[in-house]
């Protein structure tokens, strides 16, 4: 259980073992331990097994779908899987089973992947902490009195307690990166648009983009080879080419320039936290990486152009769960009014109602200038500012987050103090960009990242650096007790 | 009591001829069983994302230039949000900032001939709601979203029309329009082609424009001109009696004929507008709009005035053969057959035909009579075979059986008598009983042929050839 996906595959290839076989051991393990964590919404055991004995039929005929035919994979609750429930943690879609595929599911498949299952999360993907999913909270592997980090929470446990080699996650303002650094993986939020939203619940259009979370930077560069590319059923999706983003892992790093954010190495970082920083530079630096501190004046209004951008997008895609179709409907309404009062009422948690009281707001017609407009100029100066900085440096390196996973309940009552965590992770989404967060260190005997941001299009640098920092480091190979 | 000045803009909504919906690959074909037509994208099911279907571009852009518009080069959809059972998403695309199309004209004639010249303020892309189904079902309501998704490109005027009828006038132009320009099959007991009428009054000479009440999806010429004359009147009456009108969406109920507030959508109307970001803008090439207009067909205006001047036709005649773009074709298409005469064309087609398909309320595309068998009727009577008179009875036969002129001609025995001898003797035997006649005509009243042609004409059961019945009269008196 201690495999990378890597691994699985080559022994796989290898004929040493069988898709069947790795597929049971891991729905075994789910079932013995994810009590313990609650990662997971939906175990797909039959489905699972069945999937895995295709994949050792089309090994053994010689015709498997891909190099990674057969692995297992946990797909976080957010992507529409067909005949199995999408519930995207909330007591709205608890009924919701999805007549389609999303298109990343459809690419996994495809691939020959296993799927065991669906990953817990914060509702709609609302949230930093994955305490606010219907199906209860997740705990983090490492520390089971604190949170796994969200919204892609189960999916971080998941794979941190080994459940799944990997898995999904979607970042809209720091959901995979979070989570991967207070569960010690390697996350990846591509570029804006070189994975197809299809198919996956809309939090907040123009940020979503879903990723892989992974226990290596070679893991996330084969996952990304599956889900990345163009999509014609998203507008959005880029026509790009692909690379290959395994070909150029073992790039030699001398040359390239970091740039160090000064707004984000300021007096109030941990300085916990910074030491991590110094050590992970020193790495780097070791293979001939040069560091440079670089300026993102309008790093201080990230969050509060997130907060109200992501709120706007959300209270509108959120509209079509009012009981009219399918999801939630509350018994007995007295008419129309009362039909989607009540059955919103009773079916979304308190942070989605906030996020969609706060976009309605933001929205109508009395301050959709000082507010919308505002925070869509905002993310265009925001956006220079970051392409100002890659004319001097290669990527950015910055803490993940300002501290290790909080404990439960910690921050649940004050959702600034919460909003706050995604501070280093927030403006990447709003200029489109992709970024890493790999495992660089322990803080308290828990796991923090460092977050590699790239040029639009750059994620094969990111994988680059970050492999190249794994094969320096033992950070990403450290595990909870509970794999021991 | 002041005199008062109606003023109205309209809103037309043209749903566009395109294969499939605006957002999705779903088909829009009318009439299907509920639910039947909409695909995951059109049910807004969690996930699903619209793409653009760029047929529908393509036409809004020929309507665009047909209308001397403003193309957008950049256009943005945007997201109206409101709740509705039959709105799917929760908010329809429809586009606010940077429409496709943005300020044009229209020129107008009304029926005294006089011109006008009509603005358009913009015309949007949006997508079609579903349908509330209220009839069927007690204490609930029912929910069919094929139309959900339709294309539909809504065509705003300024408030520039002063009458029901020129608000009539502008429609049936617009209506030409569309369907000449094949973006819209105009059926509007489809709803293909519906309006919206904001109608105010105020006080002649007055500049600032009174309180407006819209009323809601018009679909006929007919309710258009008689909701903005009820509209107007009640509102007229309301301000007479010292009352104030309050902006308000109305109903027009034509089995009633008055119009009736509605309750409306939302309470509060704030639709939180915002550029939705599942769609890029629209970006349009120089090229490709260059495009679009070097393959513009010809449009009503132009058509009339080559009518008039190739044709030879009158005004009147030229105007209404080219009302519509299936009516000029069919014309063209006989009078092509017939290597000219269009006038023998333009009669019989604005006449008997017209009638015809009045009298049973078919559209010109679905004539009995297609144009190939319409000019086959129409040669009989330039090469003689039958007289006018009788070609009226080969045509009823025709627009009922399904047939070919010749075919009731050969049946019925219809063709002329053309055989001098026969028609002779029945000239011999007209004039043998009409002695009378024969002496009125004798004594200088040559009207009196008339008479003698009609019961020739009757002895033959119209089969002769009056000029030819006329001449022999002539020569035999």
């Amino acid at each position: 259980m201690k495999q990378t996906a890597a691994e699985l595959a080559k022994a796989l290839a290898a004929g040493e073992t069988t898709s069947e076989k790795i597929t049971e051991s891991y729905l075994d393990r789910i079932a013995r331990i994810d009590p313990n964590f609650n990662s997971f919404i939906t175990v797909c055991n039959d489905q699972a097994m069945q999937a895995a004995r295709e994949s050792d039929e089309r090994r053994q005929n010689g015709s498997p779908r891909s190099a990674l035919d057969g692995v297992p994979i946990a797909q976080k609750d957010l992507f529409c899987t067909q005949g199995i429930k999408t519930s995207c943690g909330s007591r709205m879609l608890d009924s919701f089973v999805s007549p389609y595929n999303a298109t990343l599911i459809d690419k996994c498949n495809a691939a020959g992947l296993i799927m065991l299952g669906k990953t817990n999360m914060d509702e709609f993907a609302m949230g930093s902490s994955n305490e606010n999913s219907y199906y209860g909270h997740v705990r983090n592997p490492w520390d089971t009195d604190r949170v796994p980090g969200g919204s892609s929470g189960g999916s971080a446990a998941a794979v941190a307690a080994r459940l799944a080699p990997w898995a999904t996650g979607t970042d809209t303002g720091g959901s995979i990166r979070q989570p991967a650094a207070f569960c010690g993986l390697t996350g990846l939020k591509p570029s804006y648009g070189l994975v197809s939203r299809y198919g996956m619940v809309a939090f907040a259009s123009s940020l979503d983009q879903g990723g892989p979370m992974a226990q290596t930077a070679e893991d996330a560069a084969l996952l990304l080879n599956v889900i990345a590319g163009f999509d014609e059923k998203d507008s959005t999706s880029i026509e790009h080419d692909v690379p290959d983003y395994t070909a150029t892992l073992n790039n030699d790093l001398s040359g390239l320039t970091a740039g160090l954010p000064e707004e984000y190495f300021t007096g109030d970082l941990d300085p916990a936290m910074a030491e991590v920083i110094e050590q992970s530079k020193k790495v780097l630096a070791e293979q001939g990486v040069s560091f440079k501190p670089i300026s993102l004046p309008r790093a201080h209004l990230a969050a509060p152009a997130y907060y109200v951008i992501a709120p706007a997008e959300c209270s509108s895609n959120l509209a079509r769960l009012d009981g009219v179709r399918y999801g939630y409907r509350c018994d007995n309404p007295k008419d129309l009014l009362d039909m989607y009062c009540r059955s919103r009422g009773e079916a979304f948690g308190d942070e989605v109602k906030r996020r969609v009281m706060v976009g309605a707001y933001a929205l109508s017609a009395g301050f959709y200038d000082a507010y919308y407009v505002k925070a869509q100029q905002i993310r265009r100066l925001m956006k220079n500012d970051f392409d100002k900085a890659f004319e001097q440096v290669d990527f950015i390196l910055s803490p993940t987050t300002p501290s290790p996973a909080f404990k439960l309940g910690e921050k649940t009552g004050d959702p600034i103090t919460m909003y706050l965590n995604d501070v280093f992770t927030i403006a990447v989404n709003l200029a489109g960009l992709p970024a890493l967060s790999m495992p660089a260190g322990f803080v308290d005997d828990l796991p923090v990242g460092v977050q590699l941001i790239g040029q639009y299009f750059d994620e094969a640098r990111l994988l680059n650096v970050a492999h190249r920092y794994q094969q320096k480091t033992e950070w990403h190979r450290a595990m909870p007790d509970v794999c021991k | 009591m002041s005199e008062w000045e109606t003023v109205i803009g309209l809103e037309v909504h043209a749903q566009l001829t395109t294969k499939s919906k605006i957002f999705s690959g779903a088909s829009i074909a009318y009439g299907a069983e509920p639910n039947t037509q909409a695909c995951a994208v059109d049910l807004g099911l969690p996930g699903v994302l619209p793409v653009l279907n760029q047929a529908a571009v393509h036409k809004a852009v020929k309507f665009g230039l047909a209308v001397d518009a403003f193309i957008e080069q950049h256009a943005v959809f945007a997201r109206k949000n409101y709740f509705y059972p039959d709105l799917p998403k929760g908010y329809q695309i429809s586009q606010l900032d940077r429409p496709i199309v943005g300020k044009g004209s229209l020129d107008i004639q009304l029926e005294d001939g006089t011109e006008r010249c009509i603005n358009i303020t913009r015309a949007h892309l949006e997508e079609d709601a579903g349908k509330s189904l209220h009839e069927d079902y007690h204490g609930m309501t029912g929910i069919d979203l094929n139309r959900a998704g339709t294309p539909l490109l809504e065509i705003v005027s300024e408030p520039d029309l002063r009458s029901a009828e020129e608000a009539v006038a502008y429609l049936k132009t617009l209506h030409a329009l569309v369907t000449y320009l094949g973006i819209c099959d105009g059926n509007m007991q489809e709803g293909s082609f519906r309006c919206d009428a904001n109608v105010s009054v105020r006080p002649v000479g007055q500049t600032e424009l009174g309180t407006r009440c819209e009323i809601k999806n018009i679909n006929s010429f007919k309710f258009v001109e008689k909701a903005i004359q009820i509209e107007s009147a009640r509102q007229i009456a309301l301000i007479e009696s010292g009352g104030k009108v309050h902006q308000a969406t109305r109903l027009y109920d034509p089995t009633k004929n008055e119009t009736r507030a509605m309750r409306s959508k939302e309470e509060a109307n704030d639709y939180r507008y915002f550029p939705d970001p599942d769609l890029l803008p629209v970006v349009l090439s120089d090229e490709y709009i260059a495009a679009i207009k070097a393959d513009m067909p010809e449009l009503p205006k132009a058509k009339c005035a080559r009518f008039e001047k190739d044709y030879g036709l009158s005004a009147y005649d030229a105007a209404v053969l080219t009302s519509s773009r299936a009516l000029a074709d069919y014309f063209e298409a006989v009078v092509k057959a017939l290597n000219g005469e269009a006038k023998l064309v333009a009669n019989w087609v604005t006449g008997t035909l017209m009638a015809a398909l009045n009298k049973d309320a078919i559209r010109i595309e679905n004539s009995p009579v297609n144009a190939e068998r319409f000019s086959g009727l129409l040669q009989r009577i330039l090469d003689d075979t039958i007289s006018g008179k009788i070609a009226k009875t080969v045509f009823d036969a025709m627009w009922t059986d399904d047939v070919a002129a010749d075919v009731v001609i050969e049946q019925k025995g219809l063709k002329q008598i053309a055989d001098t001898g026969e028609l002779e003797k029945i000239v011999d035997e007209v004039l043998a009983a009409s002695p009378k006649q024969v002496e009125q005509f004798k004594s200088g009243n040559e009207k009196i042929i008339g008479y003698l042609v009609g019961q020739v004409m009757q002895k033959t059961q119209g089969k002769a050839n009056p000029k030819q019945v006329n001449a022999l009269l002539k020569e035999k008196l």
